[in-house]
């Protein structure tokens, strides 16, 4: 349910950069948002990683990130969008220490832990897609 | 819009008055770029330009995203890259191809009005060949802001001196990897020549760690130490701390510390120096 003031906005994620530039969208829609700087710092932290890992693995895409807000509270979603290989095995991509990469295999289940929704959908082949919600308290 | 006939039309009216068309569009453009470029350059410029757009148009396409216009389309990127280096700003780019509509127009003025409806095709056409350099000229300035943020990069990662045998790096907004190249690159360097065993990495500038900065910073420490010397991070704030955990990072053995004060008095103690309040000073 989007606000009726809920900004929004898309934004590619193609170079490096554009890590950088998701994460002060996001950085100033959960300020709008009235999110603590707890809640700020975590679901920035959440979404550049989850921003990394669709242009590492995931060969580039986009990021829509939107204000959210249901009867009583505010909120910042962010969804990850991209048309890469996909994941093969869901599970052990969220074991903590285990990557396909060269990080720290930390990425992906620690972004889930550090937000309030978390959902992941892929298919192998056809892409990846990855949304999260941090809500205000 | 692919019409042969109209093409063969459209490039003819342009090639029977190539040279008085160049003149006046050269005349055209370089009263918008104020001296800043020599006539003989843009004349050399629009000459190779019309030429290639001559041809295009002559395969009868009026889709500036054909085949056909590839060479007018990388002369133009040319073009705009050119301007962005010397500093123009984008209308300034842009007017050099909207300028040719005016040069024909004058000329169509002056034969009557039969060729109207070429006039039209070749007026979106350039139109749109302008739109094109537009996308360019923003796309080269772009980059010439990146270049600006690495030369940034260099100077806005200091090592300090704050003892005898303590170095520290302040670290101020974003960690990525390039940054952290230099970052350790400057910081083993200093070790190497001041013989510093203690180094401090400080990170109160930093808005977020996140698992790749965490792997930055802990290869930085880790190779300080291979050259023995002893790291601490300082500067983890508790947004950070909690983001930190609840990302699952180990920081293992690493020394943190909250403050830049706290860490420089830890890297004395293990350096052998000893911080005391003179005995009869008022706190």
């Amino acid at each position: 349910m989007t606000s009726p003031a809920g900004e929004r906005k898309e934004l590619p994620i193609r170079r490096d950069d554009d890590v950088v530039r998701v994460r002060q969208l996001v950085r100033s829609y959960a300020q709008q948002a009235k999110l603590s700087l707890v809640d700020q710092t975590k679901l920035v932290t959440a979404t550049s990683e989850l921003a990394r890992n669709t242009l590492t693995y995931g060969g580039g895409g986009v990021a829509d990130v939107e204000i959210v807000a249901d009867t009583r509270r505010r909120g910042v979603r962010a969804s990850f969008i991209d048309e890469g290989p996909g994941i093969a095995d869901v599970e052990l991509a969220f074991t903590d220490g285990w990557t396909s990469g060269k990080g720290l295999g930390l990425g992906l289940s620690g972004a889930r832990r550090l937000v309030d929704e978390f959902n992941l959908t892929t298919e192998v082949g056809r892409g990846t897609t990855v949304t999260v919600t941090k809500w205000g308290r | 819009m692919t019409n042969p006939t109209q093409g063969d039309q459209l490039a003819d009216l342009l090639r029977g008055d190539a040279d008085e068309l160049i003149r006046r569009w050269v005349g055209l453009a370089a009263s918008s770029l104020r001296g800043r470029m020599t006539e003989a350059e843009l004349d050399r410029e629009l000459r190779e330009f019309f030429a290639v757009l001559v041809d295009a148009l002559s395969t009868g396409s009026r889709d500036i995203k054909d085949d056909a216009y590839a060479d007018a389309r990388v002369l133009l990127e040319e073009l705009s890259r050119t301007r962005a280096r010397l500093g123009f700003s984008p209308s300034e780019t842009a007017v050099g191809v909207f300028a040719l509509k005016r040069a024909v127009f004058e000329l169509i003025e002056r034969r009557g009005n039969d060729g109207f409806r070429e006039v039209i095709a070749l007026s979106s056409l350039l139109d749109d060949l302008g739109l094109w350099t537009f996308e360019f000229y923003s796309r080269t300035r772009e980059e010439i802001i990146t270049e600006q943020s690495e030369q940034l990069l260099e100077l806005t990662t200091p090592v300090v001196k704050l003892w005898d045998g303590v170095l520290a790096v302040p670290l101020v907004g974003t960690l990525d990897s390039a940054r952290t190249q230099v970052v350790m690159e400057k910081l083993l360097e200093a070790l190497v020549e001041s013989g510093a065993e203690q180094a401090i990495i400080d990170i109160t500038g930093v808005l977020a760690v996140d698992t790749q900065v965490a792997q930055h910073l802990l290869k930085t420490v880790m190779a300080a130490r291979l050259m023995g010397a002893e790291c601490t991070i300082s500067g983890i704030r508790p947004q950070i701390a909690q983001t930190i955990v609840g990302l699952g990072i180990e920081f293992g053995d690493i020394t943190t510390k909250a403050s830049l004060a706290d860490a420089l008095l830890h890297a004395l103690r293990r350096a052998g120096v000893d911080v005391v309040r003179r005995r009869n000073q008022a706190v």
